[in-house]
């Protein structure tokens, strides 16, 4: 465990050496953030209500999914694993007393707790000034969205440990990561609040992964789970997600690293 | 000039190209990953106006006109010069020494270094949009207005890549710009997707009079549908297109010679 947090801590101070991109990161995710609140806010203009929504409801959600962005890496980067299992460096990792999906869990969670501080407070403030966020009064509710935090992080470290795993298969994962970063940002929610989808897609998405890394915590943040048990279903159904994919992971990797075979003289 | 740019331009890009095509698999998958980014913002346009019928008094085939002609020039922007973005890398990296020690034009090997073919598959959503919104409005053409189409879709080009430059041109005095630079170029792609009425006096006379991103789309689509600019700008505005592009090239080659010349290499 003190091994794990080491790295968790390397992680973290690894990224924070980068602070010109960084503070260029929230400058982007700001810039973005204002274009899509101001294209939601015309669409309600003429509708005060879209599906439960009102027009706060939707800004809200637009900053908190560019806020989400640095955490759950949906538009990556991917996870070095992918890169080193193709150079061959992957045989280091493997030697490494430590768990291999673990090693790479804290590592990757090190990387999203300096993300949370750097990006997703700077970013989420800038919505505040600008905008009228719908933000919740009772302190209960932003602890459930601080799980929530958590929570997609850990399903965004899932969906990326797999992406990068394929690389075991695939040798080379930069298609799979190509696709990865295209279906995320539109299945989550973030390019467009799944509200707004037509009811059948929506529904679909809603039962898919993604949708625990925006769409569910931003309807914790608002309280308006559609799921079942209100903002704790809303819980549960990342923490399913995350277990799943940790466990898929697990799983794989054990029969990843029986057939790999690292080149070289 | 087009022995000096146009001539080692297509050379070096069809080296890549030729490159690119030893993996057929991996570029076509590529190719339609990029499709697919272009193509969901095109569902979520079409998603939007599925709740509402008009945006800012725009109907759904008029903002489908104004995509066709961002999607158009920036995706056209992106193939040619997106390379430019990562001219940061190539400074930390000390790869600009080595293009600046080649006989050719640093900016045009920027430009097709990595060059990638499968950026035709962004371009593929934004054509399709603006030739159905050019079939399907009824705009009422006159020879002027035919031979402007695309003189309008070079102009958004050419503004288009004159901000990637720009942007680019920002790495040579903060190395990490490229996020920042990503602001200018993506940003105004995300910006000019919609009828920029919606955004509102302030942030259209910016993107008028700062950075010119109103002449890629909005300018051109009011001029073609024959509509008064909603938000009471200059009437003469929408006939600005080419010399905006000629000007806005014009500051780019500028910044570029300024950003070249305050260029310090690396060092050891």
């Amino acid at each position: 465990m003190r091994v794990l947090l080491a790295v968790f801590a390397y992680g973290l101070r690894r990224y924070s050496t980068y602070r010109w991109a960084t503070a260029a990161s929230v400058v982007v995710n700001s810039v973005f953030g204002v274009i899509n609140a101001l294209v939601l806010l015309a669409v309600f203009e003429t509708r005060p209500q879209i599906n439960g929504y009102t027009a706060a409801d939707a800004v809200t959600q637009v900053f908190l999914a560019q806020a989400f962005i640095g955490v759950t890496a949906i538009f990556g980067p991917p996870l070095e694993l992918g890169e080193r299992i193709r150079d061959g460096q992957v045989a280091m990792d493997l030697m490494r007393p430590v768990g291999f999906v673990r090693w790479w869990l804290a590592t990757d969670l090190g990387r999203a707790a300096f993300n949370v501080l750097a990006r997703s407070v700077p970013t989420f403030a800038v919505g505040v000034v600008l905008f009228d966020l719908a933000l919740p009064a009772e302190p209960l509710r932003w602890v459930a969205v601080l799980v929530a935090l958590v929570l997609a992080a850990l399903v965004g470290f899932g969906l990326r440990y797999l992406y990068a795993l394929a690389g075991f298969w695939l040798l080379d994962t930069r298609g799979v990561d190509a696709v990865a970063w295209l279906l995320g940002p539109f299945c989550s929610g973030m390019i467009l609040p799944l509200v707004l989808f037509p009811d059948a897609v929506a529904a679909i998405l809603r039962t898919l992964p993604w949708a625990a890394l925006v769409q569910v915590p931003a309807e914790i943040l608002l309280g308006r789970t559609v799921l079942p048990g209100g903002t704790l279903g809303g819980l549960a159904y990342q923490a399913a997600w995350a277990a799943a994919l940790l466990v898929l992971g697990t799983v794989l990797t054990a029969r990843a690293t029986r057939r790999v075979v690292v080149q070289g003289g | 000039m087009a022995d000096t740019v146009v001539v080692p331009y297509f050379r070096l890009a069809w080296a890549w190209c030729r490159a690119l095509a030893q993996y057929p698999v991996s570029l076509t998958l590529l190719t339609l990953a990029q499709l697919g980014t272009t193509t969901v913002e095109l569902a979520a346009l079409f998603f939007v106006f599925g709740h509402v019928d008009a945006l800012a008094g725009f109907t759904l085939h008029e903002a489908l006109l104004i995509y066709g002609l961002t999607g158009t020039a920036f995706c056209l922007a992106d193939l040619l010069m997106g390379s430019t973005e990562r001219l940061g890398e190539h400074v930390r990296k000390g790869g600009f020494d080595v293009m600046l020690v080649r006989p050719v034009s640093p900016l045009v090997q920027l430009a097709t270094d990595g060059f990638s073919p499968r950026r035709l598959g962004k371009l593929v959503p934004g054509l399709v949009a603006l030739v159905v919104a050019l079939g399907v409005l009824e705009i009422s053409w006159t020879p002027g207005r035919m031979a402007m189409v695309p003189v309008l879709v070079v102009s958004g080009a050419v503004i288009c890549c004159s901000l990637w430059v720009i942007g680019a041109c920002m790495q040579f005095f903060i190395a990490e710009a490229r996020e920042l630079s990503n602001a200018i170029t993506y940003g105004g792609y995300a910006l000019s997707e919609y009828p920029l009425a919606i955004y509102g006096r302030d942030i259209v006379r910016a993107v008028t009079f700062v950075v010119p991103l109103a002449f890629v789309s909005w300018q051109p689509a009011l001029y073609l549908l024959g509509r008064p600019d909603p938000l009471g700008m200059w009437p003469w505005l929408r006939y600005a297109s080419p010399v905006v592009a000629v000007l806005l090239c014009a500051v780019a080659a500028l910044t570029w010679r300024v950003g070249l010349r305050h260029y310090r290499s690396t060092g050891s």
